[in-house]
């Protein structure tokens, strides 16, 4: 049996575990066996990509993967999970860069086709914007620079200049496509610059959908590269990531009532201000919020950013444990864009040992939302801010929301009166039952426990 | 025919990833974003082939950069999914 033959028998078992290994990602239960599965996948699609025949030495192989996987080991090993979004961007970089490097590499080989030269053309371009675009994301989340919305004045004429001298850079290119060929250094070059400019109008609070998108990309330039190659598992892997990170995009958007294309291309925030809200804040001392609590049946935490900021995930979980041998119901509603990244607040609270039965997603709380004695809501703002439902005027106007404000009591744990990330005010503040406990979160969560001791 | 055959994969797998990530729920999509960015580094098994090119010193070097890359997101993502998940326990499995 020849050995190529044997590779690609093997791609066939690998795709097969990835298949199996994002299956078992649908419940927690499974999921970690289920990327296990998927790493084995990994483990016997690496193995028979060494034996194809085309390698002669394997020493820039191995350094490669040395100084590859010391960095990625690292990385997994010493990052926090409130900085998981910020490196999760960056590993979506790193994607990118493989593949647009693959595609450059490609040309080296010679024989190229126009077919093949589009191709590598396509996973240069989407690969140096998932590269640039990431680390500006990573800038961003990681605050290195202003996660504000950047627009400025004819950034659409801009943009629209860029793509029209990307299309005709990458068409001059491909009439001769030739690894010195200076079309594609300005193709390279252009895509760089489409990756910044495409996430700078972005502001902090739409992260989740860009990480999101971004994520895609880094498959869909895996694809392109296997288009490149010539090679089955890189088309079946990246695209499967490339479906995942557009699922995720579209919940994303969806979860905030926006479309993509109005998360991309307008800067958010500041762009037009609801009605302004009067009213006055009533504020809770530790002491009364304890014997609230202690009187409750059935509380539930709405944690946001600012409980991530805070390192507020584990005075929580014992204040919850607290309330439950108390004989009190408690709940973790968990809106979908809460956090900068999908999923960020349920891993925070799994890494505080909150049981996943606990957490439960918007739609599953809202119904029962008027049962629930306290609602404690900890660093998250937008994600229940009534004017989304009610002020037609607001610029969140239609999000769905947690409707917090129709529990019993509201207890809302907050820095100062300032507003939310999107610079929208907050009625909720002013509400009936709602009041403020001011102060840090985790002080003012210890506080209580501490009253319960 | 080599072409079509490619893409014919390549719709076929775009239509399995939606039915399989669509079943995912929101309590996991931070290590579905994760496990999926270790995924994506299978453009290794491309990178091999670059690198290991002898004729063209250009083609090595770029080849081993992205061999670099791809090997950070596959060991990278792969181990810290692994870590994400093993956090999360379920009340009944002795979950504190």
């Amino acid at each position: 049996m020849n050995i190529e033959l044997l590779a690609n028998l093997s791609y066939i078992v690998s795709a097969a575990l990835f298949i199996f290994g994002l299956k078992m990602l649908g419940s927690p239960a499974t999921a970690r066996r289920g990327n296990m599965l998927s790493s084995l996948g990994m483990l016997i699609a690496v193995v028979a990509g060494l034996s194809a025949e085309g390698i002669v030495s394997y020493e820039y192989i191995a350094v490669g993967m040395v100084l590859g996987a010391i960095i990625g080991a690292l990385a997994a090993r010493l990052v926090g999970m409130t900085s998981m979004p910020e490196m999760v961007a960056l590993f979506n970089g790193s994607g990118g860069a493989a593949s647009l490097l693959v595609g450059w590499a490609t040309l080296y080989g010679g024989g190229i086709d126009s077919f093949t030269a589009v191709t590598i053309l396509l996973a240069i371009l989407i690969g140096g914007l998932t590269f640039t675009g990431s680390l500006i994301a990573y800038a961003k989340l990681a605050e290195v620079m202003n996660s504000a919305a950047i627009v400025f004045k004819g950034q659409r004429i801009v943009n629209s200049l860029l793509l029209i001298g990307i299309v005709y850079a990458a068409y001059m290119f491909c009439l001769d496509p030739q690894p010195e060929s200076q079309w594609l250094y300005i193709t390279l070059g252009l895509a760089l610059l489409l990756g910044v400019m495409a996430v700078i109008p972005i502001g902090g609070a739409d992260m989740p959908v860009v990480i999101s998108l971004l994520n895609s990309y880094s498959g869909i330039a895996a694809c392109a590269a296997g288009f490149a190659i010539n090679n089955n598992i890189l088309i079946v892997a990246g695209s499967l990531v490339g479906a995942s990170g557009i699922i995720l995009t579209n919940i994303m958007c969806k979860a905030m009532n926006r479309s993509l294309a109005n998360v991309l291309f307008s800067g958010f925030g500041a762009v037009k201000q609801g009605k302004a809200i009067e009213g006055e804040v009533k504020p809770v001392s530790v002491e009364d919020a304890y014997y609230l609590f202690e009187a409750a049946s059935n509380v539930c935490f709405v944690p946001g950013y600012g409980m991530a900021v805070a390192q507020a995930q584990h005075a929580v979980k014992e204040l919850g444990e607290i309330l439950e041998a108390n004989g009190c119901e408690v709940s973790y509603a968990i809106h979908p864009v809460a956090g900068r990244m999908p999923g960020h607040m349920n891993v925070l609270l799994a890494e505080a040992d909150v049981p996943y039965e606990q957490l439960v997603e918007m739609d599953e709380i809202n119904p029962r939302i008027e049962n629930v004695d306290i609602a404690v809501v900890i660093g998250a703002n937008d994600v229940v801010n009534p004017s989304a439902r009610e002020d037609e005027d607001s610029p969140i106007y239609g999000m769905p929301i947690i409707n917090v404000d129709q529990a019993r009591t509201v207890f809302v744990l907050k820095r100062s009166m300032a507003s939310g990330f999107s610079g929208v005010d907050n009625p909720l503040f002013f509400g009936e039952n709602t009041r403020m406990l001011f102060g840090d979160a985790k002080e003012s969560i210890s506080g209580v426990i501490s009253e319960f001791g | 025919m080599e072409i079509v055959f490619l893409i014919f994969i390549l719709v076929l797998s775009v239509f399995l990833g939606f039915e399989l990530i669509s079943k995912v729920p929101a309590t996991l999509h931070t290590p579905l974003m994760s496990g999926a960015n270790a995924i994506s580094g299978i453009t290794l098994a491309g990178a091999f082939l670059a690198a290991g090119m002898v004729d063209n010193e250009m083609g090595k070097y770029l080849g081993t950069a992205a061999v670099a890359f791809a090997t950070v997101n596959v060991v990278g993502g792969y181990m810290v999914t692994d870590r994400m998940l093993g956090m999360f326990k379920s009340k009944k499995a002795g979950g504190k």
